[in-house]
């Protein structure tokens, strides 16, 4: 049912799937409308708050201080999870996770189940593994039913269909829903989900969800969502089952007045989700009878070792900063070769893949900011992102030509000797290049090798005839002076 | 640069030691190449009064890494060279406005003129509108706002390399917004970005031109233009 998931150790390069990508330009148009109508929308709920610097503040503490303590704060959910009613299960990586999903389907006698919106099953391509196993999943958010029956893959972590225009979201209804003369307004699309769905929700006994927040202090799991679609997986089931990352862990109830005030703010400009679901455990008569929680680990616990890294795992998944980010804008997600696009996911996905995959994601980015101005739990995004690359220097060695051109500039820069004959040289080996333009000003349109990429669309401006020192000490002659100091 | 700051009157002096801060290494994952040009600016400027520095993200290195990569090297006096020296670190424009309290110095520059805020000036050194108010105090001036001005160039050190069809893009977006304005010439406080969008505007041979801040404060006939 679902297309070629995107898989960091099978996807392209960066550079390499961003120039597929940039050729579609009703994507490219799509993707930019879409940012812009969130991004003014969370800009308009945000100046509207005197004290959001501080709620960041508040929420990048009690993210930093969970993640410190996360051990004692797992077990006290697994703990309170447990004593109301539900069971937990411990996953060390995605295959795990699938194994016990699938197990725990089969021993609830289905062969179908209903799915709210999840990051992290997509993370673990649960689908995939759900199908293979003889079981059907069905996405019931409508972005997630877009991408399943499109057989596409999610391109945002919170609007996952952002690619797609109302006119392709047609074509797949009427295509896959068989529905021939479905209209094209949204109320035509909602309808048409709703009735698809709301069978779907009446019939499977089964349901399989995320998790938004777990709360230590109460064992209750928190999820938040615009379309009801989450409160009937979780209420009409049998079963539920829920599967989250050991990171999203919080130890109180009342931290979720901090998280659930930046999450929607950032991630759909809304005040407040339409739909908050908080439920702990099983109760006799009222939804699911049985009640299973995985905690997954997946790699998470290696990023909670690195220092430097670590500050990746306080992410809440809004999204602000795919919105924000000027690459991310101009190539859409699925150039990220992950389910985690933009800057969040060019630090998390190679982190999670131990970067063997994925070394061209920390470069997927001019370090511009804009993503950690927006981030609700002030993540440093740039810091994170100059740190893998440091790791992606080491893990290349010291011999490929950018590592020796970088280590010939090094050693320029170490002495005022050779950084005065590097000038010299510089001006010498460009002459062959440079091309007078109508004003008479040398101009070089062409470079070679890793330089060539400037050239592209860019010309480069020759080398003064006078540099700044020649200038500085020609004056300080003049004046009978001193050079340096 | 020096022009403006001996017109006020102060003394400028230019250590003939100096290369280059380790932005480009530091930022491309060469931290141990950036390491040795850390120690190198400690030894040239310590004891300065003031450092000034025409370049909004050499300045963001300095402030956000150089403590960091300092930490790293693990030399105490190093450090304290480093702590004595950082706050007296400053970019040009912000040298002008908060640290001298001006925003005339006298220039004259008849010329239409937008600013392009560059994204460490911006967000990392939090320049604000200090460049502007600088601009707005120039006489004969037509200042215009260009269009998306927190938008980065999409110049990103070697990203524009490495990501040179993502950072094209990035950049036409920028040019079309400077040419929007019909301005002569796009002004910033760091040449890194300059010679990107010039690099651009010359290869669409469009007749704007880029120009440093200091540049445009230095001049005082306004006869020429860049």
């Amino acid at each position: 049912m679902s297309g070629t998931a995107l898989d960091p150790r099978t996807a392209p390069t960066f550079p390499m799937a961003a120039h597929k990508l940039m050729g579609d330009t009703q994507l490219r148009k799509n993707v930019r409308h879409a940012t812009d109508v969130i991004q003014n929308k969370r800009a308009k709920v945000v100046g509207e708050m005197p004290d959001w610097q501080g709620l960041r503040e508040a929420g990048k503490s009690l993210r930093e201080h969970t993640m410190k303590h996360l051990d004692v704060y797992l077990e006290q959910f697994e703990r309170n999870c447990t004593a109301a009613g539900g069971v937990v299960h411990w996953a060390r990586n995605g295959e795990e996770a699938k194994r016990i999903v699938i197990d725990l389907v089969k021993a609830s006698g289905s062969n179908e189940v209903i799915k709210i919106k999840s990051m992290t099953t997509e993370e673990i391509q649960l689908n995939t593994a759900l199908e293979a196993a003889g079981i059907r999943p069905y996405e019931t958010d409508l972005a997630e039913l877009i991408i399943q029956l499109g057989k596409d893959q999610p391109s945002h972590i919170v609007v996952p269909a952002l690619h797609k225009n109302r006119q392709q979201i047609r074509e797949i209804f009427q295509r896959e829903m068989n529905l021939p003369d479905l209209g094209n307004t949204p109320q035509d699309l909602a309808d048409a989900a709703r009735l698809f769905l709301r069978e779907k929700f009446l019939k499977v006994k089964t349901g399989v969800s995320g998790a938004n927040f777990l709360i230590a202090e109460t064992g209750g799991v928190c999820v938040v969502e615009s379309e009801g679609n989450g409160r009937m997986c979780l209420t009409l089931p049998e079963t539920l089952i829920t599967i989250a990352g050991i990171d999203k862990v919080v130890p109180r109830f009342q931290d979720l007045e901090v998280l659930l005030q930046l999450l929607p703010r950032s991630a759909t400009g809304e005040r407040m989700n339409p739909y908050n679901s908080v439920w702990t455990g099983v109760h006799p008569g009222d939804g699911p009878k049985a009640f299973h929680v995985i905690l997954m680990d997946n790699a998470r616990t290696e990023i909670l070792a690195d220092e430097e890294g670590r500050q990746t795992l306080n992410c809440i998944r809004c999204g602000a900063c795919q919105n924000a980010c000027p690459v991310y804008r101009q190539t859409g997600g699925h150039a990220y070769g992950s389910v985690y696009a933009g800057p969040i996911g060019a630090i998390l996905t190679p982190q999670l893949q131990e970067m063997h995959h994925a070394q061209t994601l920390p470069y997927a980015s001019s370090l511009c900011g804009a993503c950690y101005e927006v981030c609700p739990v002030k993540i440093n995004i740039p810091e994170v992102l100059i740190h893998l690359r440091n790791k992606v220097v080491k893990q290349n060695g010291p011999f490929g030509p950018e590592a020796l051109a970088m280590r010939g500039m090094a050693m320029i820069f170490r002495s005022e000797a050779r950084f005065r004959a590097a000038q010299r040289f510089g001006r010498m080996a460009e002459t062959p290049l440079v091309r007078k333009d109508g004003n008479g000003e040398g101009w070089i349109g062409w470079l070679p090798g890793l330089l060539g990429g400037w050239t592209q669309v860019r010309d480069l401006q020759e080398m003064p005839k006078e540099t700044f020192r020649d200038w500085w000490e020609k004056r300080a002659d003049a004046k009978g002076g001193k050079h340096g100091n | 640069m020096v022009r403006v700051l001996e017109r006020l009157g102060h003394t400028v002096e230019f250590p003939a030691g100096q290369t280059c801060c380790g932005q480009m290494h530091y930022n491309t994952g060469y931290q141990a190449e950036a390491m040795p040009l850390l120690e190198r600016f400690v030894a040239q400027f310590k004891g300065a009064e003031a450092v000034v520095v025409p370049s909004s993200s050499c300045v963001a290195m300095m402030r956000d890494h150089y403590p960091i990569m300092a930490e790293h090297i693990g030399k105490p006096e190093l450090t304290a060279e480093l702590n004595k020296l950082l706050p007296n670190v400053y970019e040009f424009s912000e040298f002008l406005t908060k640290r001298l309290g001006l925003t005339d110095v006298g220039a004259y520059y008849p010329h239409k003129v937008t600013y392009h805020a560059s994204c460490h000036g911006l967000r990392n050194l939090g320049l604000g509108d200090g460049p502007q108010q600088l601009l707005r105090a120039v006489k004969g001036i037509d200042l215009v706002e260009i269009a998306g001005l927190e938008q980065c160039c999409g110049f990103g050190g070697t990203f524009a390399v490495k990501n040179a069809e993502v950072s094209s893009a990035m950049l036409a977006e920028k040019t079309n917004a400077i040419l929007n304005t019909k301005a002569e010439a796009c002004t910033a406080c760091d040449n890194s970005c300059l010679m990107h969008i010039q690099g651009a505007l010359h290869r669409q041979r469009t007749p704007v031109r880029t120009i440093h801040l200091a540049e445009i404060l230095a001049s005082e006939d306004g006869a020429v233009i860049a």
